[in-house]
C-alpha cells in the first residue's frame, strides 16, 4: 500500500484529535490569535449586513485572520475530497444503519446522508427543518452562547473556563435530547 | 455599555476589542498591523485543519449521530485529546513564557459567565444534531462537495445576525 492510499483511509481519534488540540498553540504562537470559529459568521455579518447594530459595529478588518482561517477550511475540504478522497462508504454503528433504514436514510457513500441534504429536499418540510431551521439554531445559538466546539470546548476548556464548561455541557445535553427523542420524529416526516 | 462579559486585560482599555469581545472566544489580541498577505498563515493553517475535518470524518453527519447516540467513542476521542493537547500546550507556552514569532507576549483572557453560555449553548447543541455540523464543519461539508449546505451556512449567518438584531432583549 503506497503513502496515498494509507493516507486516504479514515483517520483515527487519536490522529485527529491532537493535531486538532495543536492548532491551539500553532495560532497563539502564529500571531496571538485564539482558536474560534462561529465569530467568522459574525464577522461576515459585520462585514455585509452590520445594518447600524451595535454588535456588528467594531472593525472586522481586524478579525480578518479568521476568516482566511475558515476560507482554509473550505479549500481544505476540497483538497482532502479530490486528492485523499476515501472510495470506501463510511462505517457506521450498526444500531445506527439498523435505524436510519427505518427512515429510509442507506446511502453511505459520502458523508452526508444524500438522501436528506440535496437541493431538492430544501424544498420539503423535513429538509427545510434540517438545512434552514438548522442552521439558524447554529448561528443563533454559538453566538447567544459566546463560542461553538472549537472556541469553547477546545479553547475554553484548554484555558482552564468554568463558564466554558457549562457551555460545552449544555451543547453536548441539547445535541443528546435532539438527536434521540426529537430528531427521530424529524426524520419521519 | 452594557454587557460587556470580558475582563480588560492590559492597562489601556480598547472600546473595538471590547465590542470584538462580545460573546466571542476567539478575538485578535495582537496589537501589530501587518500587511494582508501575513493572513496566508491562517489560509494554509484552516487547510489543515479542513483536511484533517473531512479525513478523520469529524464532518459528517453520521459520526455526529453515533457521538449523540453514544454509539462510537470516536467523536469523544477526539474531542478529548484535542482538548488534552490543548491544555498541556497552553500550560507550556504560560510556564516558559513562549512568545509569538513576532516576540509579542501570549494573552489569554478569562471571559465571564453569563446566562446565554446555557440558553444559547443549548440551541446550538439543538442545531448540531439536527444539522450534523458544528461551524467549523460546515465550511469543510461545502469544500467536501455537500454545496446544499451552503444554504445552512447563509442560515446560520442570518441566525447571528438575529442574535445581534435581539441581543439587548435576551437575558444574559
Amino acid at each position: 500500500m503506497n503513502i496515498i492510499e494509507y493516507i486516504s483511509q479514515p483517520w483515527p481519534w487519536y490522529v485527529a484529535g491532537p493535531l486538532i488540540g495543536l492548532t491551539v498553540p500553532t495560532l497563539l504562537i502564529i500571531g496571538n490569535k485564539t482558536f474560534g470559529i462561529s465569530s467568522s459568521m459574525r464577522h461576515i455579518c459585520a462585514a455585509c449586513i452590520p445594518g447600524n447594530l451595535p454588535f456588528f459595529k467594531y472593525d472586522w478588518k481586524k478579525e480578518i485572520w479568521n476568516l482566511f482561517f475558515v476560507a482554509g477550511i473550505f479549500l481544505g475540504g476540497v483538497l482532502a475530497v479530490s486528492l485523499l478522497g476515501n472510495p470506501e462508504p463510511i462505517v457506521v454503528n450498526p444500531n445506527l444503519t439498523e435505524e436510519l433504514n427505518g427512515y429510509g436514510i442507506t446511502d453511505y457513500s459520502s458523508l452526508m446522508p444524500s438522501e436528506i441534504f440535496n437541493w431538492a429536499n430544501l424544498f420539503t418540510i423535513k429538509g427545510f427543518i434540517m438545512m434552514v431551521v438548522g442552521g439558524f439554531l447554529i448561528g443563533f445559538g454559538t453566538r447567544y452562547g459566546g463560542g461553538c466546539t472549537s472556541g469553547h470546548a477546545i479553547m475554553g476548556l484548554s484555558t482552564l473556563q468554568w463558564p466554558s464548561l457549562v457551555a460545552t455541557c449544555c451543547f453536548m445535553l441539547g445535541g443528546i435530547l435532539v438527536a434521540n427523542f426529537v430528531l427521530p420524529f424529524i426524520l419521519n416526516l | 455599555m452594557e454587557n460587556i462579559n470580558t475582563t480588560p486585560i492590559s492597562g489601556t482599555i480598547d472600546q473595538d476589542l471590547l465590542l470584538r469581545e462580545q460573546d466571542a472566544m476567539c478575538v485578535n489580541e495582537s496589537k501589530l498591523e501587518h500587511k494582508w498577505y501575513h493572513n496566508l498563515k491562517y489560509l494554509a493553517v484552516g487547510i489543515g485543519f479542513g483536511i484533517l475535518f473531512v479525513k478523520a470524518e469529524i464532518i459528517s453527519w453520521f459520526r455526529i449521530q453515533e457521538m449523540f447516540r453514544f454509539q462510537s467513542f470516536h467523536m469523544f476521542g477526539v474531542i478529548g485529546s484535542a482538548v488534552a493537547v490543548g491544555m498541556l500546550s497552553v500550560f507550556i507556552i504560560k510556564k516558559f513564557n513562549i512568545k509569538t514569532i513576532y516576540g509579542e507576549t501570549i494573552v489569554f483572557h478569562v471571559k465571564e459567565f453569563n446566562k446565554g453560555n446555557i440558553y444559547g449553548s443549548l440551541m446550538f447543541g439543538f442545531g448540531w444534531a439536527i444539522t450534523g455540523a458544528c461551524p467549523g464543519p460546515l465550511f469543510a461539508q461545502i469544500g467536501s462537495g455537500a454545496t446544499v449546505i451552503a444554504v445552512t451556512l447563509l442560515s446560520a449567518i442570518a441566525g447571528t445576525w438575529v442574535y445581534g438584531y435581539f441581543r439587548d432583549k435576551l437575558p444574559h
